[in-house]
């Protein structure tokens, strides 16, 4: 059975990011870069299906600039048996996203599309939802659990109130919540080794779909900061606070 | 502007976050209808009859719709969009999973959790975990949404819209629920709650979570929350993970105890009104969103604080 892997390039989540002066947007350039951190995980589980002889072949495809090719690296590097770049300078919203995804799924013929619930940057939490619109395939998010068989995916989601298992029909689109592993550490011989592995790159306008966004960015804020608090001596003190700001009877 | 607002629920009780996400249509437009889609839930669709502004709410009924299958309500959504400018639900699972297939079957942007809504076609909307706030014009004809719950006062309860049946669509008939494993607690809801005692990595073990939180909790009434390591380690199912990638509150008073206050912790819980720190390590993250820290063996100051409460 063949997965595709969508893994985005973000800033790496442990930077705090900056908002640009001019209100345009984050800063990016020189910030360090990783792949979002549920794509990861969706692909380290792909690599797990394989390890386990549910899956054969692992396509790990990056939508965005020349800088995704490492993005790509890594994802080969844990696994992945090739990568395929969609390159493009324009601005990627989700639907732009789903839509090149859905050509790759028309030329590759997925069985399953295993898909980060949520890119730690613009925090959309759609691209597999739209994905699986497009294609008419049924869909399961936020994963903490998947268990293959040749027609049907069986995954434990992570809902508000609890947990809920589910059963799609495949071919399908799955995305990957925190709880479905933990990654592997990509190593360096790895990583050499993953250099032999092929990456296919195409131009995003030779697919023929409309990527243009959707959405116009009017500004990007700084959330207004908390006033400074205060460090207190005691629990009684604690406590009289609490009662005067009239949050505890 | 025609608003159409998916209701949140189990067929049994109306969520209440769908009295949020109705103020958010409410700065939208005038005209807003509330659709209920699920199996015997007329008495879902009553008690949404009665929030105020909504003009007409629209029930849907039919038992391969009970169990919220996103392809089911998706596709009905998809059926019932035309007229409407606006289409928006709670960013809550539910939501989240439906509303970004609507958008695509409808070719237009989906726009999660807006936190804003500055006029009928621009939106603000927290990224990278909150560090900053997006404004977004959209130039889509049908604007598709989710909204944060706690950005927005839920509406009262003194309406009485005139409730009308629709059709329902056929079953999409790709996917099942096998089984639902929801967690039970005689505690106020996360997503509501007025106090929330959270607990972190700190606790060290399933059993000091509970056995140091729960009197505290009992005491202010509260519901209890945690971070993804209390969550990871096993101290306490995954629905009560707050942050980035779990719940979203902004209780009035929020009692942080033995975490560290990662940005991810925080995108979830610093619109509290009030946040206290209890954490043995002076420089924790954590105090520089709190309004009363206390430094100190969170063993030794939750015991004390919940006597000094009595
Ligand atoms: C993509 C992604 C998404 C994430 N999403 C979320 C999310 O939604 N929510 C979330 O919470 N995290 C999330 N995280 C994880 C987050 O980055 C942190 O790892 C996590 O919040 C840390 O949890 P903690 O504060 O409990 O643990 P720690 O950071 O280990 O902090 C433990 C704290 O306890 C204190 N402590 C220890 N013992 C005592 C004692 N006896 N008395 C008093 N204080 C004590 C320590 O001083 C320390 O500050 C996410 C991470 C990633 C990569
Ligand atoms: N530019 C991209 N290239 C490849 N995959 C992407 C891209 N953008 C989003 N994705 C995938 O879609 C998931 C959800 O992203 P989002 O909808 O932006 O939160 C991510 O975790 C990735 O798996």
């Amino acid at each position: 059975m063949k997965v595709l892997v969508p893994v985005k390039r973000v800033v790496d989540y442990n930077v705090k990011v900056r908002v640009k002066s001019d209100g345009s947007g984050v800063e990016t350039s020189n910030v360090r870069m990783s792949m979002n951190p549920f794509d990861e995980i969706a692909v380290e589980a792909a690599v797990r299906l394989k390890e386990s002889g549910a899956v054969t072949e692992i396509v790990a495809v990056s939508a965005g600039n020349a800088g995704c090719q490492d993005t790509l690296r890594t994802a080969l590097a844990m696994g992945a048996d090739r990568g395929m770049l969609i390159e493009t300078e324009t601005e990627l919203q989700p639907l732009a996203v789903a839509k090149l995804l859905k050509a790759v799924c028309d030329m590759e013929q997925p069985r399953v599309v295993l898909c980060g619930k949520q890119a730690t940057d613009d925090d959309a939490n759609q691209t597999g939802q739209m994905l699986a619109a497009l294609l008419d395939w049924p869909q399961a998010t936020c994963a903490s659990q998947i268990v293959l068989s040749s027609d049907t995916a069986t995954v434990v989601r992570e809902i508000d109130g609890g947990l809920e298992t589910v059963e799609i029909d495949l071919p399908g689109v799955v995305t990957a919540d925190l709880r479905l592993n933990e990654p592997r550490y990509v190593t360096l011989p790895n990583l050499m080794k993953a250099k032999k592995k092929p990456i296919d790159v195409i131009l995003a306008a030779t697919l023929e779909v409309d990527i243009a966004p959707r959405l116009a960015t009017l500004w990007v804020a700084e959330p207004p900061a908390r006033p400074a608090g205060v460090k207190l001596n005691n629990v009684a003190e604690l406590v009289a606070h609490l009662r005067n700001a009239g949050v505890i009877a | 502007m025609n608003v159409l607002l998916l209701a949140e629920h189990d067929n049994a009780a109306l969520n209440e976050a769908t009295a949020n996400t109705l103020a958010a249509a409410c700065l939208i437009g005038s005209h807003i209808d509330v659709l209920v889609v699920g199996n015997e839930c007329r008495p879902v669709a009553e008690k949404a009859a009665r929030l105020a502004g909504v003009s007409h709410v629209l029930l849907v009924e039919a038992s391969h719709l009970a169990d919220g299958l996103p392809e089911n309500i998706a596709a009905q959504l998809v059926a019932m969009a035309a007229g409407y400018t606006h289409i928006l639900a709670p960013a809550t699972s539910t939501g989240k999973s439906v509303m970004p297939r609507v958008a695509a079957a409808l070719d237009v942007a989906q726009i999660s959790e807006i936190i804003a809504v500055e006029s009928p076609d621009t939106f603000t909307r927290p990224i990278y975990a909150g560090n900053a706030l997006l404004t977004v014009k959209s130039s889509d004809p049908v604007k598709v949404m989710t909204v944060r719950a706690t950005a927005f006062p839920a509406v009262g309860e003194d309406g009485c819209a005139p409730i009308e049946s629709v059709a329902a669509v056929a079953d999409r008939g790709r996917s099942r629920v096998v089984s639902r494993d929801l967690t039970r607690s005689g505690r106020p809801e996360l997503a509501s709650a007025d106090t929330i005692v959270s607990g972190g990595r700190g606790l060290a073990s399933r059993e000091n979570f509970h056995a140091v939180l729960e009197p505290l909790a009992d005491r202010l009434g509260a519901a209890l929350g945690a971070t993804r390591a209390a969550v990871d380690a096993g101290f306490v199912a995954n629905d009560l993970q707050i942050g980035q990638t779990g719940k979203i509150v902004a209780p009035q008073l929020y009692i942080a105890v033995g975490l560290s206050g990662a940005i991810q912790h925080l995108a979830g819980m610093k619109d509290s009104l009030i946040i206290v720190a209890i954490n043995k390590d002076a420089e924790a993250p954590i105090f520089q969103v709190a309004d009363f820290g206390l430094v100190g063996d969170l063993f030794e100051l939750v015991p004390a604080l919940t006597k000094a409460l009595d």
